[in-house]
């Protein structure tokens, strides 16, 4: 059994012993390299540019500005194309820009030999700005009057999207319904991945090639190819091993413009590596969503309406867009039952700040921490305990999306809270802190979430899968699926060895995708890899296996009926007796002189299917007033994210998304200088992304149900781990102190000043 | 790659010296872990530079026969962290340098270089201040010494001369013997950052250790500069060993103290810390000194 076991990461030693390639290490030594000149204004208009001092810098090759580029706008964001028009992606930036619309927007590139000329000549570039009014907040951004964006755009409003289940305002006429409101606030925060974005490209046999920090190789020959004007099968994108992307990854970053600036220095190979800085500023950040929410309730806890109004900050290019908001919009509307009606509107706007795109959990983790925090404050309120309100009000077991037609088969929000309680000895807790006073006090919170699996029915969901049968047996496996850091890799393997019934080390995964080799697949994102993977691995396994099968008839003289692949070996069912070894047959297939063939299979599994993940975060907290911190004491996650493939890695996957919304809840937010528009803590020193010297023990556990749609009974892992655990923390911090705070990240800085309100400090 | 005009070795302190009359405007580079970085951030670039870094002339603490320690510049934070010497005489100096970045900037930053750059935040730098540092400079002219109240001029100036190099820290053993001291940073994490606020006191109680017979407290991040907290320091010199007298100080160092309101922190944040921190900082000291409170 191959499925099930925490078997070692099929990276893990290249990888700790620095053998692993990464983009940085495949470019060759010659490469020209690129920098970026970057709009030092929030908005405005280039009028001129006087490149002339930078080009009599030494080692300069050439300077491409927004004054050179073709008129043609691109769609970064990444998504399966699609061939509904109404649904493609909005194209909205050039590949250098004339109007620029955030600080550090792209202006002009500079190639040159080595990173000191072009640093020097970036620095010696001089640019006249048509300096625009600009506006940072989407509120304020909605409204008439504001600088806009975008000229189709009108108050800069890139999308609203609405729904009403029931009637609102017939539900709300309920006699003695009481009725909670509030706003709450998201941060603009950034992925963070160790390996900053970098490319580099070349022209050779007549294609421009990009080797690439990517999540979607395939999704980027596209958008190379649409930005560039030129057929898409003349762009190769190759995806190496990357530092982690957390969803930054899923957009064309630049490999548009790496892609356009060798085709005019003659296809000379040039290479782009972003700094720490430009990765903060000028790559994608999480949208900063403001909510409000208004909920009535009957004395008895039950929710009779609900009503959301969400506020997303674009920033400057659409990228992802709406998908972000109107995600939690939809997971707001689920979470819980509105006995009468649940009504949303979503808005996505755009301002003068980095553009948002995907980034882990997409659009959850602000909806999560939001509605959750909401809870319980309606828990406080009605004298309720929170996981009672939850119980009475949380979707209900048997429930079907009628638009995913996913189903909640099982009873898992229950099965994960009570491992959570459990764990946390929760309920003893909650009436031990229940009444304390003095500087230092202790709280419990939790908060849940139900997380999608993969993009359908939103997008198209295909995973194609190559296997080639080697000599000794053993086989290559080849998918679009990419492994960003998450193990990938290792469980696409376990599949394939569970399911052809050959020993884990004989499955050799080709790690690299190159688009020109590489079935057709879109990539990592929506924690789609082990779900839709898992489709195409069975399947074409099932093929592979029914081909050496075929071929075993010849060699043993039994019917395909007789015979089974078990253990590496051909085995006669009716005997149970192995009859030959996988590489006996694989020796015969390769080389017998009378019937050669090469056994390989290779399929598409297009998925029709979701399913909900779902899961919790219970926490536990100590709180010191005076110095307005906040120490988290003990932390678990629970998820049903349906059957473990390798358990050591699900655990290291739910360790990571519980850092990240840590970091979250507690201390990371991208500023922006409010007389400028310029980014304020473009670094890791002043973005407080949190240190392991500020977690406690990570605790990850599951539930395991068999998800039923699924060819291995998996689903969503990658990003729900990301969803919860702040809302669970600010949840803890309110049963702690009685303040609730309304925003993240609940940093020393608003701590000081929600203490201070309420008398605190 | 480094933009660098020239980066010159130096093979002594009289060659370091000779070679900065050399090169007038060339920088110190010691462990490079501010001067790498704002190199690299383009604010130095195209200079020349003087390395420092294999002097090991100018490595080690020493105790000298009046009893005052000697801290050479080039000493790593870790150094300085695990010295005997300094941890037997100024326990909390050894635990200050211990609280800057992470241990790989520990391993190459040095006590030196963390005064020189006369940024307010550093780390040592309020402990030395707390202690009367002596500061040793060596130059053209020869050998100087400063206090350290004298030492920082403004915001990243300190009052070296050209061609001058820091050559010593020296703490006097009266401003070490009989005293114990507590360091608090106040920082946003717990690792990799910079103080928001850093207050480092150190007192000497009486002998029945019922009296606060001296009481010294220093800022970081309080000012431009780190700085001595002289009224807290006279609201407990002298007054019993009670909660009234550590509470009557705390609220002193607000007259001494005038910090801003930047995206950093607010004024009004910082001017609560600086009363809770000098508050618990105190506390620990005199709970070090064998005081109870």
């Amino acid at each position: 059994m191959a499925v099930g076991v925490s078997e070692k990461r099929v990276d893990a030693f290249d990888k700790v012993t620095g053998r692993a390639k990464y983009t940085d290490d495949l470019a060759d030594k010659s490469a020209l390299i690129v920098k970026i000149f970057r709009s030092s204004v929030a908005h405005g208009l280039v009028k001129s540019i006087d490149t002339s001092e930078a080009e009599k810098i030494p080692g300069v090759v050439k300077i491409v500005t927004c004054f050179d580029v073709p008129d043609r706008p691109i769609p970064t964001a990444g998504h399966p194309w699609s061939l509904d028009l109404g649904h493609q992606d909005i194209a909205d930036r050039l590949l250098l820009n004339r109007h620029v619309r955030y600080y550090g927007d792209d202006v002009a590139a500079v190639i040159a030999q080595n990173e000191i000329a072009a640093t020097r000549a970036v620095r010696a570039i001089k640019a006249e700005y048509e300096e625009y009014p600009f506006v940072l907040d989407p509120l304020e951004a909605m409204k008439d009057g504001a600088p806009q964006l975008h000229e189709k755009f009108g108050n800069n409003i890139l999308a609203h999207t609405s729904y009403e289940d029931g009637n609102y305002e017939e539900a709300i006429k309920e006699p003695g319904l009481l009725r909670f409101e509030k706003w709450y606030d998201t941060p603009t925060v950034q992925h963070c991945h160790i390996e900053n974005h970098i490319c580099y490209a070349w022209e050779e046999a007549g294609k421009v090639n990009v080797v690439s920090s990517t999540q979607i190789p395939h999704i980027v020959r596209r958008v190379v190819g649409q930005a560039l004007g030129i057929e898409w099968g003349k762009v190769r994108i190759v995806k190496p091993y990357i530092g982690g992307g957390f969803g930054n990854k899923q957009d064309a970053l630049y490999e548009p413009l790496c892609a356009y600036l060798s085709t005019k220095v003659g296809g000379r190979l040039v290479k782009y590596d972003m700094t720490r800085e430009e990765t903060f500023a000028c790559t994608r950040v999480r949208h900063a969503i403001r909510y409000h929410i208004t909920t009535h309730v009957r004395p008895d806890g039950t929710f009779v309406a609900g009503r959301l109004e969400a506020f997303s900050n674009q920033g400057a290019y659409a990228s992802h867009g709406h998908g972000i908001v109107a995600k939690g919009a939809g997971a707001y509307r689920q979470l819980y039952c509105y006995r009468g009606a649940c009504k949303g509107d979503a808005y996505t706007i755009y301002t003068n700040t980095a553009a948002s795109g995907a980034m882990r959990a997409y659009g959850i983790p602000q909806i999560t921490f939001a509605l959750e925090s909401h809870v319980d404050d309606i828990a406080k309120a009605l004298g309720m305990e929170p996981v009672a309100l939850r119980r009475l009000n949380m979707m209900e077991v048997g429930y079907v999306d009628p638009f995913s037609k996913n189903e909640n088969y099982f009873d898992s929000f229950n099965q994960c809270m009570e491992k959570g309680m459990a764990y946390l000895d929760y309920e003893k807790k909650r009436k031990e802190y229940a009444n304390q006073t003095g500087p230092v006090r202790r709280g419990v919170g939790m908060a849940i979430f139900w997380y999608n699996t993969a993009v359908w029915p939103i997008s198209l969901e295909s995973s194609s899968c190559r296997m080639v049968l080697n000599q000794d047996g053993s086989i290559q496996l080849q998918l679009a699926e990419t492994e960003i850091g998450q193990g990938a890799d290792t469980v696409f393997a376990q599949m394939a060895s569970e399911t052809l019934s050959i020993p884990f080390e004989n499955v050799h995964v080709i790690s690299s995708q190159d688009t020109d080799i590489t079935p057709f697949g879109t990539g990592a994102y929506a924690s789609r890899q082990t779900y839709m993977g898992g489709f195409s691995i069975k399947q074409t396994a099932l093929l592979l296996k029914s081909r050496l099968l075929a071929y075993a008839q010849n060699v043993t003289r039994m019917p395909v009926s007789s015979l089974d692949l078990v253990d590496g070996h051909i085995v006669n069912v009716n005997s149970g007796r192995a009859l030959l070894s996988l590489k006996d047959l694989a020796l015969e297939a390769f080389y017998n002189t009378d019937r050669s063939e090469h056994i390989t299979a290779e399929s598409t599994y297009q998925a029709k299917s979701n399913a909900y993940s779902f899961g919790c975060t219970f926490a536990e907290v100590e709180v010191d007033i005076p110095l307005c911190k906040v120490k988290i004491l003990n932390i678990v996650n629970v998820h049903d994210c349906g059957m473990l493939i390798n358990p050591a890695l699900a655990e290291a996957q739910v360790h990571g998304g519980m850092s990240m919304s840590i970091g979250y809840g507690m201390s990371e937010q991208l500023l922006y200088d409010p007389k400028t528009g310029r980014p304020l803590n473009d670094n890791l020193l002043d973005y407080k992304l949190s240190t392991t010297m500020d977690h406690p023990h990570l605790e990850a556990q599951f539930v395991e149900n068999y998800e039923p749609t699924s060819a291995y009974g998996t689903k969503a892992l990658g990003e729900p781990p990301a969803t919860s655990p702040a809302a669970a923390l600010r949840n803890a911090i309110l049963h702690a102190t009685g303040v609730a705070l309304d925003a993240a990240p609940m940093n020393p800085h608003r701590l000081f000043a929600r203490f201070r309100e309420e008398g605190l400090v | 790659m480094y933009d660098m005009k020239a980066l010159y070795e130096a093979k002594s302190v009289p060659d370091a010296i000779s070679l900065l009359q050399e090169h007038p405007g060339a920088r110190i580079l010691a462990g490079g872990s501010d001067v790498l970085v704002q190199l690299r951030e383009g604010k130095l670039a195209g200079l020349e530079f003087v390395s420092i870094f294999k002097l090991d002339e100018l490595r080690g603490v020493s105790l000298e026969q009046d009893g005052t320690m000697r801290i050479l510049p080039l000493t790593s934070f870790s150094h300085v962290a695990r010295d005997p010497i300094v941890n037997r005489c100024v326990r909390v100096l050894a635990e200050a340098v211990d609280k800057v970045g992470g241990p790989q900037v520990r391993n190459i930053g040095t006590i030196g270089g963390n005064i020189c750059n006369g940024v307010t935040s550093a780390d040592s730098a309020s402990t030395l201040v707390a202690y009367d540092a002596v500061v040793e400079v060596t130059g053209p002219e020869g050998v100087r010494q400063l206090p350290i109240s004298e030492w920082y001029v403004g915001a990243g100036k300190v009052a070296l001369r050209p061609a001058e190099l820091l050559t010593a820290i020296l703490i006097k053993k009266e401003s070490y013997e009989g005293y114990a001291g507590f360091y608090i940073k106040y920082a946003m994490r717990n690792a990799m950052d910079i103080a928001t606020l850093g207050c480092s006191v150190n007192v000497k109680l009486s002998g029945d250790k019922k009296t606060v017979a001296d009481a010294r407290v220093a800022y970081g991040v309080a000012g431009p500069v780190p700085m001595r907290a002289k009224s807290a320091e006279e609201a407990a010199r002298g007054k019993p060993v009670s909660e009234e007298t550590v509470e009557a100080a705390a609220q002193a160092a607000l007259a001494d103290v005038n910090p801003r309101t930047s995206w950093r922190a607010t004024k009004e944040f910082r001017l609560h810390l600086v009363e809770e921190l000098a508050r618990r900082a105190l506390k620990e000291a005199i709970n070090r000194a064998g005081g109870e409170i």
